[in-house]
């Protein structure tokens, strides 16, 4: 679920396209944006304050299909995208469906999860190119 | 003071607003900015407005910094006006910086910390030249770049070495209690559960109050106030003597546990700047001397804010940590009903509204005391006219008696 929340929308509905025809869905709750607070904690590690919040939008879906139990699916994502939310609560009914979730994690979550990870590798390298060695000098005094 | 309501003006203001629009717009030939020129070219201003907004969100940070034609006080205003019209869903739990992939990690303690030393993107060190190159456009700038071995890790605290020698005191590493959930506001803690923090969003700012809450108004303060507050400890009106033991700023997830669902999930990587900064603590009669701690969190990179919050979180502690308080930076109540610069515009800014009947009121006030006292030199301040205790109206000119010559007058006014 963090994979299809953290996607960039273009990305998740490409790879969604790859898929072909998808099942038809109900909405058991259609999108709807709301606010998080994020809490953080004193030292990183003490207790607990809010911090502010963020705006958020969920969904969740229903697959209902007559050889099949209902599934349902739920979407969190950061911002207020109504088909994002939509499209990742989607893709988490189909993960729970016999016949879609292996094509789910080999043509949505695979490319995406590669994705994300490209980029944090590139990222981090250019990080590391301003990774600094400073080294002190000894004064003339002694 | 009451503030009596006008009416008329509709047209005028229409137009005003229509004017505002236009010349927010500039000139047409010019092509319009975009909300991803700004979220990418401006990330700073949208990141402060992010901050002292209280809202994470980029797009409408963006959208809000155009609106407001580059106010960015004003941004954060209309970031604060549209967080109302949204239902609070979820609260977080509290986020992991321990885990932050980070872009910039400084120390100013030690050299060689665990998880090194990484400038990031900065303007430290950058000469404060004027770039005539970035005047002209289609520039091209490419990232250096260098891959390297190691998996992305967790960077290590600077400040667990100072830990390791009970030097300094850091909480202990967050318990994971069965959902990992802090409780929300309004749930009524079960037993032995620590209640949920302050919320300044639902509960009056009410001093004295605990550090949860301090920091909460801290992280949404103005930076301009935070940071002259900051600066005032350094040069001696608090007795700060502080080093920067770890800055950072980096991606961590945000982690929300839906009653619906029944387990965490995580929602999204946002950026944010952590301070930590280490102080010099003499000890009392309980505590050895040592180090002390002051903290710093904003949403997106917004380090120097992050610094100043940290600087003033300490000195807020000064109570705390049986010092005297004798400095405003110390001094909870100024501090905290001052440092939100939503609030403060609103009052500075509502002195612009017509305020005629009350003017007229003062007006009758002033002429009446001068038709009783034609005479007498200026009375002393007294209880039963406030208005002219303001040292304003005292030192106008129109005050002075008019027995004193131009030199009294004169030195009246400076008084």
């Amino acid at each position: 679920m963090a994979a299809l929340a953290k996607a960039p929308l273009v990305l998740l509905e490409e790879c969604l396209k790859t898929l072909g025809p998808l099942p038809d869905y109900q909405l058991l709750r259609p999108s709807e944006t709301g606010l998080a607070m994020v809490r953080g904690r004193s030292e990183g590690t003490g207790d607990p304050f809010n911090l502010g919040e963020m705006t958020l939008t969920r969904c969740v879906v229903q697959i209902v299909q007559p050889d099949h139990p209902a599934i349902a699916g739920f979407g969190y994502v950061a911002g207020r995208s109504h088909r994002h939310a939509e499209l990742a609560a989607l893709c988490d009914a189909l993960l729970q469906h016999d016949d879609w979730a292996e094509g789910v994690h080999a043509q949505v979550l695979a490319p995406l999860q590669a994705a994300a990870q490209a980029q944090q590798a590139a990222a981090a390298a250019q990080t590391e190119a301003t990774r600094v060695n400073f080294f002190t000098l000894k004064r003339g005094e002694s | 003071m009451a503030y009596v309501a006008v009416k008329g003006g509709e047209q005028a203001i229409r137009n005003a607003e229509a004017l505002l629009a236009a010349r927010r717009r500039g000139d047409p030939d010019v092509p319009e900015l975009s909300l991803e020129q700004i979220k990418q070219q401006l990330q700073l201003a949208v990141n402060r407005v992010m901050a002292e907004g209280s809202l994470y969100d980029p797009d409408l940070a963006a959208l809000a910094i155009k609106q407001s034609w580059g106010d960015l006080v004003e941004a954060a205003f209309l970031l604060r006006a549209y967080r109302t019209t949204l239902p609070r869903l979820y609260y977080s739990q509290p986020l992991d910086t321990g885990k932050m992939v980070v872009q910039r990690r400084i120390s100013a303690i030690f050299k060689d910390t665990p998880g090194g030393q990484k400038l990031g993107p900065t303007f430290d060190y950058v000469h404060r030249l004027l770039d005539f190159k970035l005047a002209a456009e289609d520039n091209q700038f490419v990232a250096p770049s260098q891959a390297t071995e190691a998996a992305i890790a967790p960077t290590p605290r600077a400040l667990d070495t100072l830990a390791r020698e009970d030097l300094i005191t850091m909480p202990a590493p967050p318990q994971a209690t069965e959902d990992g959930a802090v409780p929300a506001y309004g749930a009524v803690p079960a037993k032995n559960e620590t209640p949920p923090p302050y919320d300044l969003t639902r509960q009056p700012l009410d001093t004295p109050l605990a550090r949860d809450a301090r920091l909460q108004n801290l992280a949404r303060a103005d930076e301009g106030f935070l940071l002259s507050m900051a600066y005032s400890t350094q040069r001696g009106y608090g007795t700060n003597h502080p080093f920067a033991g770890d800055v950072r700023m980096g991606a961590v997830e945000v982690v929300i546990c839906p009653e619906e669902l029944g387990f965490a999930v995580a929602i999204a990587d946002i950026t944010v700047t952590e301070v930590q900064m280490v102080n010099q603590f003499k000890g009392n009669q309980e505590t050895p001397p040592q180090f002390t701690q002051g903290y710093g969190l904003t949403f997106g990179y917004n380090e120097r804010k992050a610094m100043a919050m940290a600087l003033m979180d300490r000195a807020l502690q000064a109570k705390a940590l049986g010092e005297t308080v004798s400095n405003p930076a110390q001094d909870e109540e100024f501090v905290l009903y001052h440092s939100d610069n939503v609030e403060a515009q609103g009052f500075v800014q509502h002195l612009k509204l017509p305020h005629y009947i009350d003017f007229q009121a003062e007006l009758n006030l002033v002429r009446q005391l001068r038709q009783t006292a034609p005479s007498s030199p200026p009375a002393p301040p007294t209880a039963a006219s406030p208005p002219l205790t303001s040292p304003a109206v005292a030192a106008s000119p129109a005050a002075v008696p008019a027995t004193l010559g131009p030199a009294e007058a004169t030195g009246a006014c400076e008084s």
